[in-house]
Formats: structure tokens, C-alpha cells, sequence
């Protein structure tokens, strides 16, 4: 996926100005966050699940290898094939040799950021394998030829009059006068759609949500039973997972999966909730005849032991950019790579470098209101704050910005001198903004102008009210 | 050396620069607030900033700097109290994070920032004040800003004290909690999104019908009196402090003085 992320700017700018795309964003705002709230308030142990669950990740990255090791062994046990994939291109690579040696033409997908991650639908066109994705927001951006806006709900940014006109220009197939009013007859249009493409596929794809060590054991969380069909029915079910993905036992996917759809969608649960271990064996009724993990590090094991490593707790529930203003304005797009949101703001420097992201980590007010509504109560704004840090230690920054900050801080760590510029800036200011009590325009202050007044000054410094006050005090003592 | 709650208690004042510079009217406010509360309150001459423009921007040697000075300057109080939930929040839980690597140092800032309140926070749970002596004629709509609401927890002190202002009514808005856009740096930084984001801000803020917005940060109020006097609205901006003072009668912000 091409990286846009350094024209940040520039793609937001293009957002904040198209209509549908506010349109839909307005749903963001309320839907995800008013059931967020309920779900969280009808659960009196919410809160203390959220420190077990982040308490359970901590212990996996402290144990990665053991447990990875473990896993593996446990996959192997039951069947199935576990490939180390160092890079997106590795994984690629793996990923092509299976489906090569089951001449696979068509692959459905269940929804995945992993093989967004990796760029796996691009990759499969490149070497004429139809990747088709069966999740309904994922299978609308691929008719669109974009991709996903958000990571739970991919199609977000899209309307619902957007996907009616889409599915009337592909779906040439069908009545051109049916009726397409209610969102209902759109998602039973595209099962319709998708029902054969299931039995067309030869390797079905998914990612997972967790991955148990104990049981070597898959586990992925829908609510469309389009990642059931997808993994049952082809000849092959490659699962594609990040290291981080492990998760000790049983017992500790179940404390975590409390908080998972809580955070994201308000469910107690997700609809499907499927466990994968292994191939078909010989008394199931169905399943794939294989059964393969590919174990994506992609830049992950260095972040183990650095500023970034609570990152590698995330669950992917989306609270975070649910609840976030930035994302609320501008949408996921135009965060220019796959991860989106404060927990983009952090991933994506991580896995594609600050000098490409640097913006991310920079656009956010520090409202804080990610890290409190985090399921894994991952410090979102601290760790940006910490990519803010590599970049100046890196000078990354604009030239004025660095000069700006130089020439503050001078006269900050200087109060006398401070306070002498101080109070002569300010009586000037204060005098020239007296008739009206604010400035339309200033010079310097033209990001503050642009769009709002800046109040005026009310003229002498606290600093200087308050030497004359203790003055008269004094004296009045005397 | 910390006071008994019967004896005076000795308050560092940590001014913050906008107060300092735009609103040193917020400053005397919060003087009163906690004189009449029978605090004794000081001014160190020593403090600029807390720091955040140069923490923020990914300048820790600056911000830390800049924190040892304040720390130096307030350590002699029992108290240190910020008319502002960022800037208190700052001491209180980032200088600590700037020193975690020099033990003694750390120490030190966990030492000071047990002592760093925000201003309403601290006359309503420290002090115990359950009311003011102050009267305002007309409806107010309350906003929670976010550092102040998140890191310290100040949501209903703002308003149980303004429930005691004599002919004050509040109107609350929708959202209240939800950040107006500022982000010190951000707005200048990406101002195209700050001005969405404090746009849907002042659209909550102008639904409530109230006659004046509050709220407990300067930074905050700026932007939120920059963006309704731009789109021409009567909706006056206060710092909280100034109504809970019964010191209200000056020009609010933004406006020039009357008469």
C-alpha cells in the first residue's frame, strides 16, 4: 500500500472539504461511542477486566518467545503449519507458495488489517489470484479500489447512498429497478453475491484476533459469519497473525474478549466468536484440508523493550479513534496508511518509520480521551509524545519550529529577562487591542487567525499587578 | 512542613504564562478564591511556564529544564495551585515522568507534585470550601477541558461551586467532555482540524442557550472566545475563577471594556 502519510496536511485539508465524508463521520461520533458507554456502565467488573486484560499482555511480551514457541508446537501437534515471516514480503512470499501449489485462482478473505499490513490483495492481483473479500465494509471498499478507513469498520467513510450507487454500477447482473432503500437489502444483495464465491475459492484467508498458546488454537471474532464460510470451505485456511497476537490459555482470551466488543461495538459479544485449531481431521463433517499460520514480526520485536512495547498490547477494537477528535474530523484516510487513529499515530512510525509519519504522532490535541477509553489501558498520548521526542532528537522538525522553541525556552529558563520582554509585549499588545478587546489578523499569529480572534491581552502582566500590589502593601505596613 | 488544615496554609500560586499574559484578571480571582478559603497566598517571581510547549514538542531537555526551576521556586509551599488543569497537570504527573532515570531527582518531583492542585480541585477537596460568596446574574453551559477532566479528575467541583453562585443557572451541553481543539501547539500546527473540531465545540456551546461559556483553562477559553467572536456571537467567555470570585464584571475575553 503506497504510503501517504507525510502529505498528511494536504489529505486532511481534502477531507475536512468533502461532504459525504463528513456525512458518514457523523456517525462515528455518536453510534460507537453512546454504546461503548452503556456497555462499559452495565459491567460492574469493566474496569478491573481492563487491568487483567492489559495485566495478561504484559506477561506475553515479557514471555513472547516462550509462548510463540509453544504455540508453534501446539499448531504442528494438531496438523497445521506455522511459517516465520520476518517481513510483509516473507509473509507475501509464503503466502503465494501455498496457494500456488493448490492452483488457487480465487481466495476469499475474511477481514483482515494484517493483510492490509502486508499489502496482500495488491500482491495477489500482481500474480492472477482474485482475492475477494467476503466482510461487507471490506467487500464495498474493494469494489470501490480502496481500502479500509477504519479498522473494525472498514467502509465507514462511505454512505449508504454511496454503496447503493456502487452496487448498481458492479451488480450489472441484477434488476437495474430493484429496490435498494433499506441498508437490510444491501447486505443481502452482497450475500447473495458472495454465496458462490465461497464455493469458488480454493484457500480461504483470515487473520485472528488471538492466537492461544496452549491449544495452538486461532480464534477470529465477526459478526457477518463471512469469516466462518471463508475458513471451512476452501481446500486451505491460511491464518495471517502478528507475533503479538498470542495470548497464554483459555481462560485469558475469555477475561480479554469481555472488554474486546465491549470497546468496539458495545456487544457483549461479538456474533461469532469461531476457535480454529488445525486441519479438517478425519471425523469432523467439514473444514479445510490445510491449515497454515503465517507469524508476521514485520518490525514488532523492536518494539519488545521500547518506549513502544505497551503498543504491542492493542486488540484492534477501534475505541480509540472512535473516541477521538482528530479522527472525527479527518477520517482514517487521511492518516495515509493502514492504521488510522491515536493507535495508528503510534503503530505506524513503529512499523514504517517517524520520518515517514511524523505528522501522526504530531496531530493530536493530547485530549487524552483514547487512553481512557483503551481496553488494554495502553498510554496512547505518552508513547506519541515519545515519537515527538525521536523526532527532535533526530531534527526532524521544521527549521521554525526548532527556531521558535529555541528563542521560548531561552526566555523561559530566564524569569527576570521573561518577565521584562513579557511586560512590555504585553502592554503594547494590550494597548493595541483595546477598541475592540481581540485581533481579527496579526502578524506571526496567522495559524491562530486564520480562523478564530485572538483575544487581546488586558494589558499589564499579572507578574507586574502583583510587584505593585505587594509595593502598596508594603508601604501601607510601613 | 506541611500546615495543619486549621493553620494558614501557605500556597505557591503557579500563575501559568496566559494567565500571566492575557488574563492576569483570572490570577487575582484565584488569589481571592483561596484567601477567602484562609489560605496565604505567594507569587514566587521565579516562574515563566510549565514547560508543555517544549514536553509537547518532543524537547525534554527544555522541558525538564524548565521543570527543575519550577520545582526550585515552589518547593517552600505547602501548596502549589494552578488556575489551569493542563499546567497542574503537568506538575503534578509529567515531572515525575522527567526524571525517571535519576532516582534522586524523581524523588524529588513525586515530593513536589503531591502538593500541585488546580485551582477549583483544591478549594473543593483539599480546603473543603462547599460554597462561595459570589452572585451572577444569568445561564452559564460549563466545559470540562480535557487535561484538567482526564489527569485530574475535575468534573463536578466546577459545577457543585457554581451551583452556590447566587442567580447563577447552569445549562449543560452536549459533550461536555469533549476536547474544543486547542492542544496548545495543535492548533497552529494543524489548523484546519483545530477549526473543525472547535467549531462542532461552539455548536454545542451555542445550542445550551446559556449567556456565557466557563471553563477552568485559559488556553481553552482563547480559542473558544476566538472561534464565537469570530462567527459573531453575544456569548460571553469566562474563566471559571472569575464567577466563582464574584469578579466578573470586567470585560470578558476577547470583549474590549465597556463604557
Amino acid at each position: 500500500m503506497e504510503i501517504k502519510s507525510p502529505t498528511f496536511k494536504d489529505n486532511s485539508a481534502e477531507a475536512l472539504k468533502d461532504v459525504n465524508l463528513q456525512k458518514a463521520l457523523g456517525k462515528v461520533r455518536t453510534g460507537f461511542i453512546d454504546k461503548r458507554a452503556k456497555a462499559a456502565e452495565a459491567l460492574p467488573e469493566f474496569e478491573d477486566l481492563r487491568d487483567r486484560a492489559r495485566d495478561i499482555k504484559d506477561h506475553v511480551l515479557d514471555h513472547l518467545d516462550l509462548y510463540l514457541e509453544r504455540y508453534t508446537e501446539k499448531v504442528e501437534a494438531a496438523g497445521g503449519h506455522v511459517h516465520w515471516a520476518e517481513t510483509a514480503e516473507d509473509a507475501r512470499n509464503q503466502i503465494m507458495e501455498i496457494c500456488r501449489r493448490l492452483n488457487a485462482r480465487t481466495v476469499t478473505k475474511g477481514k483482515s488489517m494484517i493483510t492490509e499490513e502486508i499489502g496482500l490483495n495488491e500482491f495477489f492481483e500482481e500474480n492472477g489470484v482474485t482475492p475477494v473479500e467476503t466482510d461487507l465494509g471490506e467487500y464495498i471498499i474493494q469494489l470501490r479500489g480502496e481500502h479500509p478507513s477504519h479498522i473494525i469498520a472498514p467502509a465507514v467513510h462511505v454512505t449508504k447512498d454511496q454503496v447503493e450507487e456502487e452496487f448498481r454500477a458492479k451488480h450489472t447482473h441484477l434488476d437495474p429497478n430493484r429496490n435498494l432503500e433499506e441498508p437490510t437489502t444491501l447486505l443481502g444483495e452482497a450475500r447473495a453475491v458472495l454465496r458462490q464465491k465461497y464455493f469458488d475459492a480454493d484457500v480461504g484467508i483470515t487473520g485472528a484476533n488471538f492466537l492461544i498458546a496452549e491449544t495452538g488454537t486461532s480464534i477470529i471474532v465477526t459478526n457477518e459469519g463471512n469469516g466462518d464460510l471463508t475458513q471451512t470451505l476452501p481446500k486451505a485456511h491460511i491464518v495471517v497473525a502478528s507475533i503479538e497476537k498470542i495470548v497464554p490459555t483459555l481462560e485469558d482470551v475469555s477475561q480479554i474478549l469481555r472488554v474486546l466488543a465491549r470497546s468496539a461495538t458495545g456487544q457483549d459479544m461479538s456474533v461469532y466468536t469461531t476457535f480454529s485449531t488445525g486441519p479438517k481431521r478425519d471425523d469432523d463433517p467439514d473444514g479445510p484440508g490445510e491449515y497454515h499460520v503465517i507469524l508476521l514480526d514485520n518490525g514488532r520485536s523492536s518494539m519488545l523493550g521500547s518506549d513502544y512495547q505497551e503498543m504491542l498490547r492493542c486488540i484492534r477494537c477501534g475505541a480509540c479513534m472512535n473516541h477521538c477528535p482528530v479522527y472525527h474530523a479527518v477520517g482514517g484516510h487521511a492518516y495515509g496508511w493502514v492504521y488510522p487513529g491515536p493507535m495508528g499515530a503510534v503503530l505506524t512510525p513503529s512499523l514504517i518509520g517517524v520520518d515517514k509519519s511524523g505528522h501522526l504522532p504530531n496531530a493530536s490535541t493530547f485530549c487524552g480521551r483514547c487512553e481512557a477509553v483503551c481496553p488494554m489501558r495502553i498510554p496512547l498520548p505518552k508513547m506519541m509524545r515519545h515519537w515527538r521526542e525521536r523526532e527532535f532528537e533526530r531534527n526532524l522538525n521544521s527549521a521554525t519550529v526548532r527556531y521558535g522553541l529555541g528563542v521560548w525556552a531561552y526566555f523561559a529558563k530566564r524569569p527576570s529577562l521573561y518577565q521584562f520582554m513579557t511586560g512590555l509585549s504585553m502592554r503594547a499588545l494590550g494597548l493595541l487591542g483595546r477598541t475592540k478587546g481581540r485581533f481579527g489578523s496579526l502578524p506571526l499569529a496567522g495559524g491562530w487567525t486564520k480562523y478564530r480572534d485572538l483575544p487581546a491581552p488586558e494589558g499589564k502582566t499579572f507578574q507586574q499587578q502583583w510587584a505593585e500590589r505587594q509595593k502598596t502593601k508594603q508601604r501601607e505596613a510601613a | 512542613m506541611s500546615s495543619s488544615p486549621s493553620a494558614s496554609p501557605r500556597v505557591g500560586l503557579f500563575v501559568t504564562c496566559l494567565v500571566d499574559l492575557f488574563r492576569p484578571s483570572v490570577g487575582f480571582a484565584a488569589v481571592k478564591l483561596m484567601e477567602d478559603a484562609g489560605c496565604t497566598v505567594e507569587v514566587p517571581a521565579a516562574q515563566t511556564c510549565c514547560g508543555q510547549p517544549a514536553f509537547n514538542s518532543g524537547d525534554r531537555k527544555d522541558a525538564r529544564e524548565i521543570a527543575e526551576q519550577v520545582i526550585r521556586a515552589f518547593e517552600p509551599y505547602d501548596y502549589v495551585v494552578a488556575p489551569s488543569g493542563s499546567c497542574a497537570g503537568m506538575l503534578k504527573k509529567h515531572y515525575p515522568e522527567l526524571f525517571e532515570d535519576d532516582p534522586q531527582a524523581h524523588e524529588r518531583a513525586e515530593n513536589f507534585a503531591e502538593k500541585v492542585h488546580e485551582l477549583v480541585s483544591f478549594l473543593t477537596d483539599v480546603l473543603g470550601v462547599k460554597s462561595v460568596d459570589a452572585a451572577f446574574r444569568g445561564s452559564v453551559t460549563y466545559h470540562d477541558s480535557c487535561s484538567g477532566l482526564r489527569e485530574l479528575g475535575v468534573k463536578d467541583q466546577p459545577r457543585k461551586l457554581l451551583k452556590t453562585v447566587a442567580g447563577l443557572e447552569i445549562k449543560e451541553m452536549r459533550d461536555p467532555d469533549v476536547c474544543c481543539g486547542f492542544g496548545g501547539t495543535f492548533c497552529v500546527k494543524y489548523p484546519d482540524i483545530s477549526n473543525k473540531i472547535v467549531s462542532q465545540k461552539t455548536d454545542t456551546v451555542r445550542e445550551t442557550g446559556a449567556g456565557t461559556l466557563l471553563a477552568g483553562d485559559l488556553g481553552c477559553l482563547m480559542n473558544m472566545a476566538g472561534k464565537l467572536k469570530r462567527e459573531g456571537s453575544a456569548i460571553e467567555v469566562r474563566h471559571v475563577a472569575e464567577v466563582l470570585a464574584g469578579m466578573a464584571d470586567g470585560p470578558a475575553i476577547g470583549e474590549k471594556a465597556k463604557g
